[in-house]
């Protein structure tokens, strides 16, 4: 019965999701909010079903009370965040309140599968975060000097960028977080959001000179330049491209993007001579077989999850996806793939550009020059780090060891994802306001 | 790249507000627009990415010895499909018992088992390179949600072999009870048709009989060891090849100018290295010296070729290189380096000295040579298939290189072939098929005199159709004993 139950909904799972993500892009087509209003209500019927589809498997391997419990919670809190959104912000982005929900929900029942405990702690950090983010569409309503604070957001950022590397337990060759009380906090997940407020500020005037670009141009290089000391090479990349973007989008120039790229290619060199753990990732990027036997089998690992699962995935409990060292964090993607095929994690992909797009889309919506390019800055921000997540856990290209925005586990990380969700929100909701 | 600059210097004069300022939206947009269908673009290509990973590379990767955790929990979804030769014959397949249990049986018992395997214990030879293919089910969409959804095991794919049941019994029998291995390939395609190893074991009762192989009692017991693939051997005289090869390249036309009178035995800086038996072959051209298998007259040959050439040679002919067929393989061994000293040099250019190589390898070398200095890759499997024979994946063959022109081989097909005719394997010269070929009486350990007996060759010379490279351990000559179980293989191809 058992496995039945498991064969059955690995279908019905991808065919939800399918359906979703379909839906996710099928809207953009519709000119009318009541046009759309349907699609995004059948989207989360589909949504629920997803989610309930997956706990009644684990509910049919575990059968026990705590998971009933832990489910219907969940489904509270996705249902009141949604009713939530409706009811205070009616002119809010459904899609991107859905959208939020879904991977939030991939999150719950993937990480839940591989380890019950913590998914439950992510659940309490997100359902913080997601009180917490809830203000944050009236702050930016109502205090407007936000967008004049770019001196603050560059001392409190590069500062606490600079602290934390002096202070920061280096984890897993990069990465840097420290603990208080028991809590693990990896603030760079913050500073990236305090870092697109700067350089918005910068690139925002109305005089923009060369004088104040190269400025700017300085300063994010200072924030980048800390990163790499502190071995986080993946942010350090995050801040680069994200800068780049937002160069590119304030000033019109493609001079800048190329001068930039030609400078980071010279750095990336430098690096690969200079850090051995740069080098590893990249000799196990090109050879991942080679160096099984080393810690970084990371990456072998992550690939015979993909490959072993196929289109289908082994279902729900059925492989093994707790073989992938750091499953949670960075290869939460690899674990999605092994048991809920690849099929549905391509539906992940989609949902994730989807989010992408209503987000440029709100962009292009914005006239004011700040929150114009603080949301292209958040957008960037949001799709390459999901690109260098998947794109490292398929061998598309090295490691850099991020997490999964929403899905991955990582309290700092699915806080900062969901401030970053809500001010992108804000931002459009200020809009239709007007 | 200059289509917003322009934009941007062209500001048109617009008449109204309204599309002056639509144009000035239009205008701020365009970078936004840029980056995210640039993101677009990254992004599609990494789905992409994913479909070619599981596509094109999937099943090698899902194949890993290193992912046998994985291997074995598709074995509880699927039936482990057989492997089955091209003409038909099952050589490996999964039955069910009066109680619904599974088991893994092999018709052909020992005849198949070092390069089949078997699939339990650890898994050996292609039960274990093919696990993947073997428990993955290509069949329909639909089937394979039918049978998911009725709790049913799913079929596993088939593996088809080149391996061919009349060859392999022909150089199983023909090697009888002596420690050994015999390697039949196609030349032209580098499929192999058959690889014997012994002493064998049979397959079907490897679950029984594992606690023996695995306790004190088995520690001289080599019969798991397949020794066509594993096996490491001095090449003894079958060098001699390469080395003309490296003579060859280096003297290119004046080979035929080449002289020796062997008198028995060679000195060079106070090191005497014998021929077999002593025995004075007297005056010799390069292709007598070949055919005779006259080491001194070799020594003087080979000391004459520069190291760096032979090196060169060697590397071209995959020594210490991994073989690549998807089978555990060891690599062939040439220590070759600017540092051999005279004594290790003449040693190593009649093919003893630290040179080591496998009967594969050596099947590999003939077959090239054999196929005009083509290299092709050898392989044996020829396709995959769904249970109903749809195909799921076939190999076609592909070269590995030109390893020697054109002029090179026709030379040593010559020299291969004056073997047969005049020199040490002329017991397989008969008028029904023509074969050219080299012997190897090659010493092993310290103590003189113990040889291993080596013979490989391909037919017919012109046109070969089929290599063959055969290693009886500790018999003596390559004339005497190597050479006759290469006949029987040879016989058996040909008695169709």
């Amino acid at each position: 019965m058992l496995e039945i139950i498991t064969s059955v909904s690995k279908y019905a799972i991808l065919l939800t999701a399918a359906l979703y993500t379909f839906l996710g892009f099928y809207v953009f087509s519709k000119k009318t909010e009541e046009e759309r209003s349907g699609l995004y209500a059948k989207q989360i019927v589909l949504l629920f079903l997803f989610h309930l589809i997956s706990y009644a498997v684990m509910f049919c391997r575990e059968q026990s009370l705590v998971i009933l419990i832990f489910y219907a919670a969940q489904v509270a809190l996705l249902a009141g965040t949604l009713i939530a959104y409706r009811a205070f912000y009616p002119r809010c982005s459904r899609l991107l309140v859905n959208n939020m929900c879904f991977l939030l929900s991939i999150g719950f029942v993937i990480l839940y599968r591989l380890e019950s405990e913590r998914c439950i702690k992510q659940f309490i950090i997100a359902a913080a975060g997601i009180v917490l983010s809830f203000v944050v569409p009236v702050i930016i309503r109502k205090w407007t000097f936000l967008k004049k604070l770019t001196w603050v957001y560059l001392s409190v950022g590069l500062g606490l960028l600079i602290i934390v590397t002096v202070l920061g337990a280096t984890t897993f060759g990069s990465k840097i977080s420290f603990t208080v009380g028991g809590v693990t906090l990896a603030p760079n997940e913050f500073i990236k959001i305090l870092f697109v407020f700067f350089v918005a500020g910068m690139l925002s005037a109305e005089d923009l000179q060369f004088p104040r670009i190269a400025l700017a141009t300085v300063l994010a290089a200072a924030h980048v330049l800390v990163l790499v000391v502190a071995r986080d090479l993946g942010s350090a990349l995050i801040y680069f491209v994200v800068y780049m973007a937002m160069l590119f989008v304030a000033t019109r120039k493609a001079g800048y993007v190329a001068a930039g790229l030609g400078f980071f290619s010279a750095a990336a060199v430098a690096a690969y001579y200079l850090f051995s753990h740069v080098r590893v990732r990249v000799q196990t990027w090109t050879t991942p077989f080679d160096t099984l036997k080393n810690d970084t089998s990371q990456l072998s690992q992550s690939l015979f999850a993909i490959t072993t699962g196929g289109w289908f995935g082994m279902g729900l409990f059925e492989g093994a996806p707790n073989t992938i060292p750091v499953a949670m964090k960075d290869f939460v993607f690899s674990a999605i793939c092994e048991e809920m095929g690849v099929l549905f994690a391509l539906c992940l992909v989609l949902v994730c550009l989807s989010c992408f797009l209503m987000f440029i889309n709100i962009s292009l919506k914005l006239t004011d020059p700040f929150y114009r390019l603080a949301s292209v800055g958040l957008s960037v921000t949001y799709i390459f780090q999901v690109f260098l997540t998947i794109g490292g856990d398929i061998k598309f290209i090295p490691l850099t060891g991020v997490p999964l925005p929403l899905v991955s586990y990582g309290g700092s990380s699915v806080l900062s994802s969901l401030i970053m969700f809500a001010i992108i929100q804000g931002l459009y909701i200020l809009k239709q306001d007007e | 790249m200059a289509f917003w600059k322009k934009d941007n210097n062209n500001k048109p004069a617009g008449k109204d507000a309204g599309k002056k300022a639509e144009t000035e939206a239009r205008r701020r947009n365009r970078p936004v627009l840029i980056v995210s269908v640039l993101f677009v673009c990254v992004f599609l290509s990494l789905a992409g990415y994913l479909i070619y990973i599981l596509v094109c590379q999937g099943d090698n990767m899902a194949n890993s010895p290193y992912n046998r955790r994985r291997q074995n929990l598709l074995a509880e979804k699927v039936v482990r499909g057989s492997i089955i030769t091209e003409d038909g014959e099952t050589l490996a397949k999964t039955e069910f018992d009066e109680n619904g249990e599974e088991y893994r049986t092999y018709p052909y018992g020992r005849l198949f088992s070092h390069v089949v395997g078997y699939s339990l214990n650890g898994g050996a030879g292609m039960e274990a390179s093919n696990n993947i293919n073997l428990l993955m089910s290509h069949s329909l969409f639909v089937e394979q949600v039918q049978k998911d959804l009725l709790h049913e095991k799913n079929i596993g794919d088939n593996v088809i072999t080149t391996l061919n049941v009349k060859l392999q019994q022909a150089a199983s029998d023909a090697l009888g009870d002596n420690k050994g291995a015999a390697v039949v390939m196609d030349p032209k395609t580098g499929a192999i048709l058959a690889m014997v190893s012994k002493p064998d074991y049979d397959p079907n009762s490897i679950p029984e009989m594992w606690d023996y192989y695995t306790s004190d009692e088995a520690a001289d017991d080599t019969s798991l060891l397949n020794r066509a693939t594993q096996g490491l051997y001095p090449p003894g005289s079958i060098f001699k090849i390469l080395t003309t090869i490296g003579y060859l390249r280096q003297n290119n036309d004046q080979y035929l100018d080449y002289q020796y009178n062997c008198t028995g035995s060679i000195t060079m800086d106070d090191i005497t290295i014998n021929c077999y038996h002593n025995h004075a072959h007297g005056a010799l051209t390069l292709e007598s010296s070949f055919a005779q298998s006259c080491n001194s007259s070799f020594v003087n040959v080979g000391t004459q070729v520069e190291i760096n050439t032979l090196r060169k040679v060697c590397g071209d002919f995959l020594f210490n290189e991994k073989i690549p067929l998807n089978l555990a393989c060891s690599k062939s061994i040439s220590a070759l380096s600017r540092a051999t000293d005279t004594e290790k040099l003449m040693q190593t250019v009649i093919g003893q000295g630290d040179t080591l190589v496998t009967p594969l390898h050596m099947a590999i070398m003939a077959a090239a040579i054999g196929n005009n200095g083509v290299m092709m890759r050898p392989y044996l499997v020829s396709r995959v298939e769904t249970h109903n024979g749809t195909v799921v994946r076939s190999f076609s063959p592909e070269k590995l290189g030109t390893v020697i022109s054109q002029s090179e081989a026709q030379i040593l097909k010559q020299f291969m072939r004056k073997v047969v005719t005049e020199g040490t394997a002329t017991s397989l010269n008969t008028d029904a098929y023509s074969v050219a070929g080299k012997t190897g009486s090659a010493e092993y350990g310290t103590k003189k005199g113990n040889s291993h007996s080596w013979f490989v060759c391909f037919s017919p010379v012109e046109d070969p159709q089929i290599a063959i490279s055969v290693i009886l351990e500790e018999a003596g000559s390559g004339s005497e004993y190597a050479v006759p179980v290469a006949k029987k293989i040879l016989n058996a191809f040909y008695d169709n």
